[in-house]
């Protein structure tokens, strides 16, 4: 209701929703019905997959996307087609076409396309080895093989780069807080020890102060945030959900907790854009940022 | 003239039991809810140090066992106890004015109000301008309003609440006010909706006292209210006639027990979110312990719900720690199958 971008949300919402249940190693990519010519007419209902699709020059077979894509630019002018709980089915077929991405909690969907004789591509939210994994899937599954291994090698170009520049720094204690009630503390959701978040926030030499909980989100309490007493607290969010103004007044919420030697030290970083969020190809260009959040002396 | 002059003696014969069954009760009672609060803050899922809790020696900023007391557990463990008394006694008033056992504070559609007044607040970006209070006073407003239309319909000028128009107009109301949270629902974004769903499971982590000290105020009225009720509800339970050939004024007694309830309700609810099954479980609960007395079951259900909120909200935030359960949840599940036994047990 509230006009922000909603693709991001998407996603953060995605990695609640599958928390705990898509460790980094079990999430996976499957696409029925393979040796067939690279399909013409592509639907992406996974954002983070049309970011991919795009990025390996799958770009022009995409003829529609979901209602949550706003990138790249091109796919402002693609019909949209519901999203990952209100896919609109006959929008779908009627605009027939041979390959659609779905996420992985979506079978009753994808048994309606396979029935329809529509290939389907099915994707859950892993680790970053999975994006990287996905990218190559999705370039083989379209007729990219080549691009597609050509961006995976460079995104893990751009990562060992950024391991290399903040090998041997202290890794600070970090809180990695990707939603909660605007001015407040409660209904917060944090990385757990699970999933991209938590994995960029290691490659950026953060310390996850929730590595330990098995799990993509966490919802601390007061107390937990106490007594985990992270050294720096970085708060991401898509864009839009976070203006200037906002920052310095939801800076202000963590005041309660003192003790927190973040919070002591005025160590409360935001950073907000649609890629921070999104498990997809700028998933490096993020990492990046985040290492430059907790390691400026590494990026100068 | 004959009954009064017979029931004079009787009123007067068990006057004195009642005042010490009272008394045994509410220092029973009061010792568990007392022993309940003070133990709550001091067990979490990090042990602390009551000695360098109070140790005024080294700065509060410094004093992570103290931040932890003060900040985490301390409100929290008031918020249960308020919150859990408000709405043990919104049952037990309920219970007797519907003369219905299966009557919550939520049957009368206050709590859907509420809900959906923080559902639009937080789905229209009202937290995000106007900071987490606006939730708070919109799920006031919610209920006021939810409280006002259920009121409006079973109030005639003069004339005793019609109880069947109150509860079927409660049922309808939540049913309308729940299909317009699915709709805020439905056309938010994810992220509120998120933070929408996790509100309807409780929560009690408030993190300061300011909160508790905007609810306070109408739990104290509420309860000052509740506090003249008790006698005119052991009639009223009865039947109305019943109660008004005793000389209770049927009207004004329902119009009082429907308002105070309303209120307590409000604020319980605009406090921690609707947490269920402390207003329907713990009156019972008490019932079957002390029998139907309401001069008695409404302090002794007071007493008990704060207890028992605060105990739920401690395995809440220890279970599975550092993983906390919604203390909604946790209500439910411990409540029923208790609930239950005590049923079978007793029957």
């Amino acid at each position: 209701m509230a006009a922000h971008p909603k693709r991001l949300i998407l996603v953060a919402a995605l990695m609640v929703a599958t928390g705990g249940l898509t460790a980094s190693g079990s999430a996976g990519v499957q696409v029925s019905g393979t040796e067939r010519p690279a399909p013409a007419r592509i639907i992406s209902l996974v954002p983070a997959l049309t970011e991919m699709l795009f990025a390996i020059g799958a770009g022009p077979q995409v003829i529609a996307v979901s209602s949550y894509d706003n990138f790249p630019a091109e796919v402002k002018a693609l019909p949209k087609v519901g999203a990952l709980l209100d896919p609109d089915t006959e929008r779908i077929l009627s605009l027939r076409p041979d390959l659609v991405i779905t996420y992985g909690s979506q079978g009753e969907l994808e048994s309606q396309f396979a029935r329809a004789g529509i290939r389907t591509f099915s994707y859950r939210h892993g680790g970053v080895p999975i994006v990287l994994e996905t990218l190559r899937a999705l370039g083989a599954a379209t007729g990219h093989a080549v691009e597609a291994d050509r961006t995976a090698r460079e995104i893990q170009a751009q990562l060992d780069d950024i391991r290399a520049r903040v090998r041997g720094r202290a890794r600070p204690r970090t809180l990695l807080v990707f939603d909660r009630q605007p001015q407040s503390l409660q209904q917060m959701y944090v990385s757990g020890g699970v999933g991209f978040l938590h994995e960029m926030l290691e490659i950026a030499g953060g310390s996850n102060v929730f590595a330990d909980v098995r799990r993509e989100a966490v919802q601390p309490s007061h107390e937990l945030l106490i007594v985990r007493a992270p050294e720096i607290i970085l708060e991401v969010r898509a864009a839009g959900l976070l203006a200037a103004d906002d920052v310095r007044r939801e800076r202000g919420v963590w005041s309660a907790l003192g003790s927190v030697p973040a919070i002591r030290n005025g160590r409360i970083l935001f950073l907000s854009g649609d890629y921070l969020v999104v498990p997809g190809p700028r998933v490096a260009q993020a990492t990046a940022a985040f290492a430059r959040a907790l390691h400026p002396e590494a990026f100068r | 003239m004959t009954t009064s002059e017979s029931a004079l003696p009787r009123v007067a014969r068990e006057h004195r039991p009642l005042r010490a069954r009272l008394a045994v009760t509410l220092a029973g009672y009061g010792a568990l809810a007392l022993a309940v609060c003070l133990l709550a803050p001091l067990v979490g899922s990090t042990s602390i140090s009551l000695a360098r809790v109070f140790d005024r020696s080294i700065p509060f900023a410094d004093n992570v066992d103290a931040q932890i007391f003060f900040v985490a557990r301390l409100p929290r463990v008031l918020a249960g106890a308020m919150v859990g008394a408000a709405l043990a006694s919104a049952g037990v008033v309920l219970q007797a004015l519907l003369r219905n056992p299966l009557a919550t504070p939520f049957t009368l559609g206050v709590s859907a109000g509420s809900a959906l007044g923080a559902m639009l607040a937080i789905s229209l970006g009202a937290t995000v301008t106007l900071g987490p209070l606006s939730s708070v006073l919109a799920s006031f407003a919610g209920a006021s309003l939810a409280a006002a239309i259920v009121y409006g319909l079973a109030t005639r000028p003069g004339r005793a609440m019609s109880t069947s128009v109150l509860l079927l107009a409660g049922v309808t109301l939540n049913s309308f006010f729940s299909a317009l949270i699915l709709f805020v629902q439905y056309m938010a974004d994810f992220s509120e909706v998120y933070l929408a769903v996790r509100w309807l499971m409780g929560d009690l982590d408030v993190g300061s006292l300011g909160p508790i000290a905007a609810a306070l105020p109408l739990v104290l009225a509420a309860f000052a209210i509740f506090a003249i009720l008790p006698s005119s509800l052991n009639l009223l339970s009865v039947g109305a006639d019943t109660a008004a050939a005793r000389g209770v004024d049927v009207a004004r007694t329902q119009r009082l027990a429907f308002l105070s309830s309303a209120l307590a309700t409000s604020a319980a609810v605009s406090l921690a979110g609707p947490i269920g099954f402390v207003g329907i479980v713990v009156p019972h609960l008490v019932r079957l312990m002390v029998g139907a007395d309401h001069r008695i079951v409404l302090p002794a259900s007071a007493l008990f719900g704060a207890a028992f909120l605060v105990a739920c909200d401690l395995v809440a935030r220890t279970l599975l720690a550092p993983i906390e359960i919604p203390v909604g949840i946790v209500t439910a599940v411990l409540g029923g199958p208790f609930f239950l036994w005590l049923l079978i047990r007793r029957g």
